[in-house]
């Protein structure tokens, strides 16, 4: 049984302007982990959010498994931190609003910030930690609840290289473990190689084309540096620009009319 | 620490030495006798009726100061009562709210004769009037400050499908905290009108001796009265800070203006 499953897809934020998506149609399995890819304003954020539930479609249908539907878990594009609230109480933020907050939740909730490397920032407020802090700190509060979907948006745009790459792998760590799914916002290509089995390439008519199966399994930081990936990522990027060239003649198209 | 004090001289000495040259130049004017001291008196003269008249002065400050936070405590209390719910009921605010506008418009001193007729003279009379120009101040900063939770959070916390209360508690009264504390800093130096005015015509406190003082020609004690209702005035918003600093000593966040 798929987890998500998406149907003639198409939203509009105002009547006259032109829908995104077009009738998208996309499956995702149950142990796919599913990059969403395309330049600025494609509508990458809003699918994201169709498939939370924070917008509804204009048409089409999303239909998640029920069981899994309670068990999604959402990163903003910003970190979103309750600015009174310490990192540990952020983190704990989602389970005191589902009254699951207790001691062994406390330990969890330790242990993940330890994992994201903020053990000792615990009871530092949100404004006392930078950028990329406050980004991790937003990830273990999107992993507290224990999620089985976790829908991510550019989570790590803000990183630096180092704890981005180290994020990616926690991912995968994660994915492996415990069998999380993701489904992953980004603008780089060579990140949606690396951490995605599948990638919905859109362009900015929310038009997608399914890239499946990915031909990397096995996955450390060093495959970055193989020459099959950097392949794989330059024969996407190729596709990327192409997509891109045909979009710029279809609008010249639409102007010119 | 004596950098410290340092900076503490270089911000405040200033201040102090233009008071005691206006002190100065003040006194010269009066012991000159280039004004009469019936209308100018001295600030040493001003400063020995003090002295003098220390226990009646004292017990009129009290009275007054009791009136203040009678009126004060109240607002408070009622004022963000009324904030919450005014937001809760939106039909209760556009039915209300305006008439609190209109009501606030009419000057104290025009309703303070029917405060005499209602509640007799005394301290009842002075303790409504501190409280009717101390309400809207915390009320309409309260309700600001509930309206301005910031949407992004708002949208995080329904993630999470929280109850009414939840999201009252853990999202709107923090977010409008900083708001309230405004409202009560500038309800404090109005309560303080409030509650002279009230005993200029419900009679106590300073009010009413500076009325007594004024009808016995006595200036001197005109200007002591003034002087204390100031220092009260003063002393009253440091408490306010003194005490919102330790109530929110572990959530900076809160006390930020």
């Amino acid at each position: 049984m798929p987890s998500i499953e998406v149907q003639q897809l198409e939203k509009s934020f105002s009547s006259d302007a032109q829908a995104l998506f077009a009738g998208l149609s996309f499956t995702l399995d149950s142990d796919e982990c599913l990059c969403l890819l395309g330049p600025s304003g494609c509508g990458k954020t809003t699918l994201l959010r169709l498939l939370m539930g924070l917008e509804q479609p204009s048409s089409g249908t999303i239909h998640v498994d029920p069981a899994l539907d309670a068990k999604m878990s959402y990163v903003f594009q910003e970190p979103r931190l309750v600015p009174w609230r310490t990192c540990l109480e952020n983190v704990l933020l989602p389970l005191e609003l589902t009254a699951k907050n207790n001691p062994a939740a406390r330990d969890r909730a330790v242990e993940l910030l330890q994992k994201i490397g903020l053990s000792d920032r615990l009871e530092h407020f949100p404004d006392q930690l930078s950028g990329g802090m406050q980004m991790r700190v937003a990830l273990a509060r999107a992993l507290i609840t224990q999620p089985k979907i976790i829908l991510l948006d550019e989570p790590f745009a803000a990183l630096d290289e180092r704890t981005r790459f180290h994020m990616q792998d926690l991912l995968l760590e994660l994915k492996a473990r415990l069998q999380l799914q993701y489904i992953f916002v980004t603008h780089s290509i060579s990140e949606a190689v690396y951490i995605s089995d599948r990638i919905l390439l859109l362009d900015n008519t929310g038009a997608a084309r399914d890239i499946r199966s990915l031909p990397f399994r096995a996955r450390n930081q060093s495959l970055k540096l193989t020459p099959a990936f950097n392949d794989v990522v330059k024969a996407y990027s190729s596709l990327f620009s192409e997509m891109e060239d045909s979009m710029k003649q279809s609008n010249a198209a639409q102007s010119k009319q | 620490m004596i950098a410290t004090i340092r900076l503490w001289i270089a911000d405040k000495l200033p201040a102090w030495i233009f008071l005691a040259g206006l002190l100065s130049i003040w006194q010269l004017i009066v012991v000159q006798g280039w004004v009469a001291s019936y209308l100018l008196p001295s600030p040493l003269q001003i400063f020995d009726t003090t002295l003098e008249m220390w226990s009646d002065i004292f017990a009129a400050t009290l009275s007054t100061a009791q009136s203040i936070l009678w009126g004060l405590g109240l607002s408070l209390i009622i004022g963000v009562t009324s904030a919450l719910i005014f937001f809760s009921i939106p039909i209760a605010r556009r039915a209300i709210l305006p008439f609190c506008i209109f009501f606030q418009t009419v000057p104290i001193i025009a309703i303070a004769p029917l405060l005499v007729i209602w509640f007799g003279y005394g301290q009842p009379t002075v303790n409504a009037s501190a409280f009717i120009v101390s309400l809207f101040p915390i009320l309409a900063s309260t309700l600001t400050g509930l309206q301005e939770t910031d949407p992004q959070l708002k949208e995080l916390f329904r993630l999470y499908k929280p109850s009414r209360w939840q999201l009252v508690f853990k999202l709107q009264i923090p977010s409008a905290i900083p708001y309230i504390i405004t409202g009560i800093k500038i309800s404090a130096g109005l309560a303080v009108v409030g509650a002279i005015v009230g005993e200029f015509i419900a009679g106590g406190g300073l009010g009413s001796l500076i009325d007594a003082a004024r009808t016995q020609q006595r200036v001197d004690l005109v200007f002591s009265g003034v002087f204390m209702s100031s220092a009260l005035a003063l002393s009253l918003v440091y408490t306010i800070n003194l005490v919102t600093g330790l109530l929110f000593r572990h959530r900076p966040y809160l006390r930020k203006q």
